[in-house]
């Protein structure tokens, strides 16, 4: 005899409460509908207790701990060490985003580094007109030491990270460039290994390309640069030691090449030559990966007051006895004002249309521009042009009078120091927070590689603004990552 | 390798040995305190105080404050908690030469011993340790104790034996054989008698209680004990194996990198093995303890000062001859 069925009581989906607005969601086309590419996560995180995901993240922040995987806070005495915190829930890319995103970055690498070696050589763009020479000469990044100076290869930016974000409909747009020391790959690197231990099935039924040989590409790219015929050249990482904020990512990548991790003081330069000082007495270095600012490099050079460089290494560099990866003068490429001209420098240099666009930037130097956006500060997000890690910003509409006040004061005593973009919302993606899953804005950096080829290992480092609401994605400012997943098909 | 590297490895390893050390001292003076004795409890404390160079203090000494001096206090640069900070410092600093494995032991045990941290309590404070406290400090030093031995397990098995390991060999034997003698030097020198109790704590000091009877009984003799500790070929904590394994790394180092003033390596190693290897007991504790054990860390001394000198601080203009 059949009797009335229970009723079934429901679990309460980790999703309730889980709230769309204008902004792109990563993993929501709309409500409870997830996208295609996210269909193995949706059902995992459905039939999994929130204890168990409680346990999960435990494990994960557990691990990332014990392997010391931390960052250091400037300007707080005790406990500066953190770890960096990590989201459990991968942040899902198909292959036909990546496609775009990898042909659009290797595009505009190749048209930075051709714009990089005109602009210390010829500056042929200046004499046609096609950026005014002004505003290259006031970039603070602008490196006079490093006019006619060959580079090899004529690579000057092998290694770099942009940082690109998702518009509400759905496109990607590259923010700002990194051409410096740009850092997180190894966030990237141990953040796959911590995933692949805690979903493991999840992780093989999604079939995710793999981005575990960073370091080897990494490591031939480097030696790709050494100009003399040394059969096997030195490569060398240099750190500005053990107090540096990314010093974990410094010994983690020259640990999984293979590599010294030198400091200044280990460096020697003798008759135009580096050395190193070990054990075996002095051994000459060819190939620098250097962790450490242009202004730092060289006390002669530069900043006289610097000790994390050598005495003597700009010298060595241009004789052409040893190759610095990045080479120096590259911020000028990344300067947010400059940045506002790269559509027209892939236009100048390869004759394309860009791949990835840029997000819409007023300059402070244009009169009409400036006054629009000083009229209107509470719209706008102004950038101080040189600065990175979310530092000297504006976020208008999540700004005070007084801020705006301030910001304004600051634009008029040097307008060339600062930008204007429209406040962009930034996409959305799932974050475990507590016991459920909550939208945060993320963005995505992938890391560039470019050598011999341009290689870009497929994902990246996607930074998540950790606080309900917030834009601001750097690790310094409260954000957080995700492993990022790029799918084979 | 770096000459800076080279030199992190070997103190992160120095500074290992002393945590272990000071851990084992630890445990062994505790559990001796524990039982009532004839001679103050301040005198046995400020042996092991002394022993971990500890300024003497003149005022009366609680036991509890002791443990906290020995394994808590940070101000104390020999305790453990000093020790072990100092090591992971090191390891932080050449993270990329060790392997990943040594570094997660390492700095789980950093955190293991170090958190929550442990404020010295002052003045009416003093009534404040609890015996809770006390369990936890032994627990750490329990920690430590075998967190060290675990440390070397994994650095063998995990790291390839090239230069930078025999730094870390060279490191752990030296720091070995002064702390072996340092602690034999306040037993053998002392005037006072030292009672069964107190010889136990000496053998369980240097984890060498179980080895001592297998070699010869339970009956604790003096000559015995010391003979152990410093002449014994088979037992491995022995200020004579110490020696060979000074001698084993610091060979290796000068037959692959030669290098102006080796020859000096060579003379003090030869002349500390010796004075382990071809000697007998009573030599030692019938002639002057004092001064034999002085000697003994006066050519650790020298070694670590020629090690320096020709590996890690050589003048650079010598190499250009400038």
């Amino acid at each position: 005899m059949a009797t009335p069925a229970e009723p079934v009581p429901m679990r309460p989906s980790p999703f309730d409460g889980y709230e769309l607005d204008v902004a792109y969601d990563e993993m929501f086309r709309s409500k409870d509908k997830p996208r295609g590419a996210y269909k193995h996560l949706y059902t995992q995180l459905l039939s999994m207790e929130p204890e168990e995901l409680r346990r999960s993240k435990q494990q994960a922040d557990l691990s990332f701990f014990n392997q010391g995987i931390t960052f250091t806070v400037y300007g707080r005495k005790e406990g500066t060490e953190r770890i960096f915190p990590h989201d459990l829930l991968p942040r899902i890319i198909t292959s036909a985003e990546w496609k775009t995103i990898e042909r659009g970055l290797t595009q505009r690498i190749t048209a930075l580094n051709l714009f990089l070696r005109d602009v210390y050589h010829e500056r042929k763009i200046l004499r046609d007109g096609v950026i005014p020479g002004e505003i290259i000469y006031t970039c603070k990044q602008f490196r006079r030491q490093m006019r006619g100076v060959k580079v090899p290869r004529d690579v000057y930016v092998s290694i770099s990270g942009s940082d690109l974000i998702r518009l509400p409909n759905g496109q990607f747009v590259v923010l700002e460039d990194n051409l410096r020391v740009p850092s997180g790959v190894s966030y990237m690197l141990t953040g796959r290994k911590v995933m692949k231990q805690i979903f493991p099935m999840l992780y093989r039924k999604s079939g995710v390309q793999p981005i575990e040989h960073y370091s080897q590409v990494l490591l031939s790219t480097l030696r790709s640069l050494a100009t003399e015929t040394r059969s096997t050249p030195t490569v060398v990482l240099l750190s500005p030691g053990v107090y540096n904020s990314a010093y974990f990512e410094h010994a983690y990548l020259a640990r999984q090449m293979g590599i010294e991790l030198v400091e200044g003081r280990d460096l020697v330069v003798h008759d135009n030559i580096v050395f190193m000082r070990t054990i075996a007495g002095l051994q000459r270095v060819d190939v620098i990966y250097r962790r450490v600012d242009d202004d730092f490099l060289d006390p002669l050079a530069f900043r006289p007051d610097s000790s994390l460089g050598a005495a003597g290494l700009f010298n060595a560099y241009r004789a052409g006895n040893v190759v610095l990866s990045n080479a120096l003068g590259t911020g000028v490429a990344d300067d947010k004002a400059i940045y506002a001209y790269v559509p027209k420098i892939i236009k100048y240099y390869l004759g394309e249309e860009p791949i990835l666009n840029n997000v819409e930037t007023l300059l402070m130097t244009d009169d009409k521009e400036r006054a629009h956006v000083l009229a209107n500060m509470d719209k706008y997000v102004v950038k101080a042009v040189g600065e990175s890690g979310g530092y000297g910003m504006l976020i208008g509409p999540h700004s005070s009078l007084q801020q705006q006040q301030d910001f304004r004061e600051r634009i008029e005593a040097d307008p060339r120091n600062y930008i204007a973009q429209p406040t962009l919302a930034l996409s959305t993606a799932p974050c475990f927070v507590g016991d459920h899953v909550e939208p945060r804005h993320v963005d995505l950096r992938p890391y560039i590689l470019f050598g011999e080829k341009c290689t870009i290992v497929p994902g990246g480092l996607t930074r998540v603004a950790l606080r309900k609401g917030s834009l601001v994605v750097n690790s310094s400012q409260g954000g957080g990552s995700k492993d990022t997943w790029v799918l084979q098909n | 390798m770096l000459s800076r590297v080279a030199d992190s490895l070997y103190w992160m390893s120095r500074y290992f040995e002393r945590a272990a050390h000071c851990a084992r001292v630890l445990q062994a003076t505790h559990n001796l305190m524990l039982d009532p004795a004839k001679i103050t409890a301040d005198e046995r404390w400020l042996r092991a105080l002394a022993f971990i160079g500890f300024p003497r203090i003149h005022e009366e000494l609680d036991p509890e404050m002791a443990i906290i001096r020995l394994a808590m206090d940070p101000a104390n640069r020999s305790s453990i908690v000093a020790c072990i900070t100092g090591a992971r410092d090191n390891a932080s600093q050449v993270r990329e030469e060790i392997s990943s494995e040594m570094w997660e032991h390492l700095n789980r045990l950093y955190h293991d011993v170090t958190q929550p941290v442990w404020k010295l309590p002052e003045g009416e404070d003093a009534a404040s340790f609890r015996s809770s406290d006390e369990a936890e400090a032994m627990r750490r030093a329990g920690e430590v104790r075998e967190g060290t031995y675990k440390f070397h397990g994994i650095t063998d098995l995990t790291m390839n034996h090239d230069e930078g390991w025999h730094f870390i060999q060279l490191g752990k034997a030296t720091e070995h054989a002064c702390s072996v003698s340092i602690l034999l030097d306040a037993y053998f020198s002392t005037k006072k008698p030292a009672t069964d109790l107190d010889w136990l704590c000496l053998l369980t000091s240097c984890g060498a209680f179980e080895a001592f009877c297998r070699a010869y009984t339970a009956d604790l003799k003096p000559a015995n004990i010391a003979e152990l500790l410093l002449l014994h070929p088979e037992f491995p904590f022995s200020v004579r194996n110490s020696a060979d394994q000074m001698y084993a790394a610091s060979r290796a180092l000068t037959a692959n990198f030669s290098a102006p003033g080796t020859h000096t390596i060579e003379r003090v190693m030869g002349r500390l093995r010796s004075s382990v290897s071809f000697v007998e007991v009573e030599e030692v504790t019938g002639g002057d303890p004092h001064q034999y054990l002085n000697d003994i860390i006066e050519q650790c001394t020298k070694l670590h000062a020629a090690v320096n000198d020709i590996y890690i601080e050589y003048p650079i203009e010598a190499v250009f001859e400038i």
